[in-house]
């Protein structure tokens, strides 16, 4: 197995973006401030994109509210070599944005108060995933900064931003959409004369249960977005081939348990799939022994002390939780990288408490490159 | 530290309709196949049903992947019967077409093209109304004796973040034609819901962002008028040391000669740097055990019945799977 080389990967200067992906919950977004402080003070201008941090997260990154916008970080004592921005991602602002500079003044108002935009900006599931990436191909496009690191949305599966993108698009395709209002004069589809009678049947069908008043906001929606639409998939198309630029490097986050280990080989194997270019995994919040001393040996020695002198025997016993439970750790990471010898792998050993300032983050990146 | 559980009440124990939703990453799909478990004991037929695709349930009990149907995927101790359903929305919403327009061959063909897809983006209201319709289908069938054919249906549910959305029908009938087939159902489905007969599961774990969670699901909850059933805290793991010597050790406060003597009287010498790693990980475990003690203290405040379940260090199989259900039937599960 080979050793991830955080260091080399974030002074390497031509690393323009790292992407941090992986399951819920495996503290992607912690990695990725920390990442990027550790940028920053090695010399780096860097901005992070933040996806939904934890409350006391967002405050050490000094982020009040949502602004759409990076922000440098400015703390007392903080005097990085580099600069560190961060930024946290308004899903509903940068989609309205986008309508905005696509669809030009009249229009954009008509699409943003239509019902179905509003359905499909807030509800949507692939939303978020697909305008992260919009925003870090907005980032990109400003050369404002030498190093972009994304984190991803908590997604039920790792693999969603990948897909959103064209999940939405051909949700918002319009084709869709002509046939359910009028499958007579939509043209150009082999299929549709083998279905047209079924589809006219499914068009009523459709209407009868979502409503015609729906069926007429999605039609407006659509018709007024067909002339942008093109700029939209266009945009899609720069920010995917973005992703697979050599600039840019995939970190798979996850922690060592079977479920996101699971999720973390699937990522894996996509990634490669997609030729999409991984830097390596890391192995988040693991338990290392800190002390030489077996398990056995631990509880024997507590069960021979029983009740004269409890505080001995608690620390032996916790002990052998903790020897237990980086077993289990080192089991799992092993059959990871049994399955995939080839992606380089870090251990970070887990922090006791939550980060809540810019030291805890700093304490992170020291462990995630090993130091 | 143990909190003396409150018992599943009586309450709880009429509820024939469980959901059990949580945080992601909490276990909620495991704690929803030990409580259908634990409540198929004493020879009952349960159903366990999955919403959100992902084939949880097939990957918990080491199976094939379920189809859209009632299979049987475990047997229970005293004639018990488990079986599981995995929801496809799309096989659904053909179902209902069948049903009412008879779409025949087309069917399929529309399911290909991504027909049925795009009608669910676009009112994603009906996706959770024709979810919650054949939820509520399974809960009402009655065999030819007139009895219920499930004595218990337990589904496991989107996360806290969506729950209330998921539940709240009657707001996504809004979307909905205010008449037709789904519009009926519909009717029944929010008076099911609303009703005694369902309880809501929330499932946490004794960290500070899942309790978060929790409370705020459960004022959503009541500010919808459903009806918030147990926590289930998940993961408990033993605390190892004496509940007055935690704040204090939390804290760096460890002190190194009392256990140096007690590992002397065991019989163990170990290097300095050996007993001062013992001390750090004594401390970073008072932490996590302060932590939690935050996190329980928080976790009152939802006021609602609490049941614990013991972390599984060597990963959930289906044996685990039996021993949570036991935990939970040991804590008045029934």
């Amino acid at each position: 197995m080979d050793t991830l080389d955080i260091d080399a990967l974030l002074d390497d200067p031509k690393s323009r973006v790292i992407v941090c992906c992986g399951s819920g919950g495996v503290g992607k977004t912690t990695t990725a401030a920390a990442l990027a402080l550790r940028a920053a003070e090695r010399g780096r201008q860097t901005v992070v994109l933040t996806i939904d941090p934890a409350r006391r997260l967002a405050q050490a990154l000094g982020l009040k509210e949502l602004g759409n916008h990076p922000r440098q970080v400015q703390v007392e004592g903080f005097e990085p070599k580099g600069e560190l921005w961060a930024m946290m991602l308004d899903m509903r602002r940068t989609f309205d944005d986008m309508v905005r500079v696509h669809a030009g003044p009249d229009r954009a108002e008509a699409l943003l108060s239509n019902p179905f935009y509003q359905t499909i900006s807030t509800s949507f599931s692939g939303t978020q995933e697909y305008m992260a990436m919009e925003k870090l191909g907005q980032l990109a496009a400003t050369d404002d900064w030498d190093l972009i690191i994304v984190d991803t949305p908590p997604s039920r599966s790792a693999l969603d931003f990948l897909d959103a993108p064209s999940r939405l698009s051909s949700a918002l395709d319009g084709r869709m959409i002509r046939l359910l209002t009028g499958p007579a004069k939509a043209g150009g589809w082999g299929l549709r004369k083998v279905v047209t009678a079924g589809f006219s049947m499914f068009a009523k069908a459709v209407s009868t249960i979502i409503g015609g008043q729906l069926l007429a906001d999605a039609s407006a929606f659509m018709q007024a977005f067909d002339s942008m639409f093109g700029g939209f998939r266009e945009r899609a198309r720069k920010t995917a081939e973005l992703l697979r630029s050599k600039g840019t490097s995939f970190l798979v986050i996850a922690a060592p348990e079977p479920d996101a280990l699971r999720e973390a080989s699937y990522f894996v194997e996509r990634l490669s799939e997609e030729s999409m270019p991984l830097a390596g995994l890391v192995a988040n919040r693991t338990h290392p022994v800190l002390a030489k001393l077996s398990a056995p040996e631990a509880l024997a020695a507590a069960d021979s002390l029983e009740k004269s002198a409890p505080l001995a025997v608690a620390v032996l016993r916790l002990h052998a939780d903790r020897v237990a439970l980086a077993e289990r750790e080192t089991r799992l990471l092993a059959r990871f990288t049994r399955a995939h010898p080839e992606v380089p792998l870090v251990k970070v050993p887990a922090l006791p408490s939550d980060v809540h300032d810019l030291c805890g983050l700093r304490d992170i990146g020291d462990r995630l490159a090993g130091s | 530290m143990t909190l003396s559980p409150t018992a599943w009440t009586g309450e709880l124990a009429r509820a024939r309709l469980h959901f059990v939703s949580g945080k992601g990453g909490t276990g909620k799909t495991t704690l929803a196949a030990a409580l259908a478990l634990a409540l198929a004991s004493g020879g009952r037929r349960v159903l366990l049903i999955e919403v959100e695709g992902r084939q949880g349930i097939a990957q918990l009990f080491d199976t094939e992947p379920l189809p859209y149907a009632e299979q049987r995927i475990a047997s229970v101790p005293g004639g018990g019967e488990l079986r599981a359903l995995h929801i496809d929305v799309e096989a659904a919403l053909l179902e209902y077409f069948e049903m009412f327009y008879n779409l025949g061959f087309a069917g399929r063909t529309l399911r290909r093209m991504g027909a049925i897809e795009f009608a669910t983006t676009l009112a994603p209201g009906l996706r959770d109304v024709l979810l919650t319709g054949k939820i509520k289908e399974c809960v009402g069938r009655t065999e030819s004796d007139g009895r219920h054919t499930y004595d218990a249906v337990v589904v496991d549910s989107p996360p806290t973040g969506r729950i209330v959305k998921f539940l709240d029908v009657t707001k996504a009938l809004t979307d909905l034609a205010k008449t037709g087939p789904i519009r009926g159902q519909a009717d029944g489905v929010v008076r099911l819901l609303h009703s005694g007969s369902t309880a809501i599961h929330l499932v946490t774990l004794l960290e500070e962002m899942p309790v978060r969670e929790t409370v705020e699901a459960v004022a959503e909850l009541d500010g919808a008028d459903l009806r918030p059933g147990a926590v289930l805290v998940n993961r408990v793991r033993p605390p190892r040391l004496p509940a007055r010597s935690v704040l204090a050790a939390a804290d760096g406060r460890v002190d190194a000669s009392r256990v140096r003597s007690g590992l002397e009287a065991a019989g163990l010498k170990l290097p300095d740097g050996a007993l001062d790693a013992l001390v750090e990980e004594t401390v970073e475990h008072a932490i996590r055990v302060a932590a939690e003690q935050r996190a329980k203290e928080q976790l009152s405040e939802a006021d609602l019945p609490t049941l614990e379940l013991p972390d599984v260090p060597d990963g959930v199989d289906v044996a685990a799977l039996y021993d949570l259900a036991e935990a939970l039937i040991d804590q008045g599960v029934r």
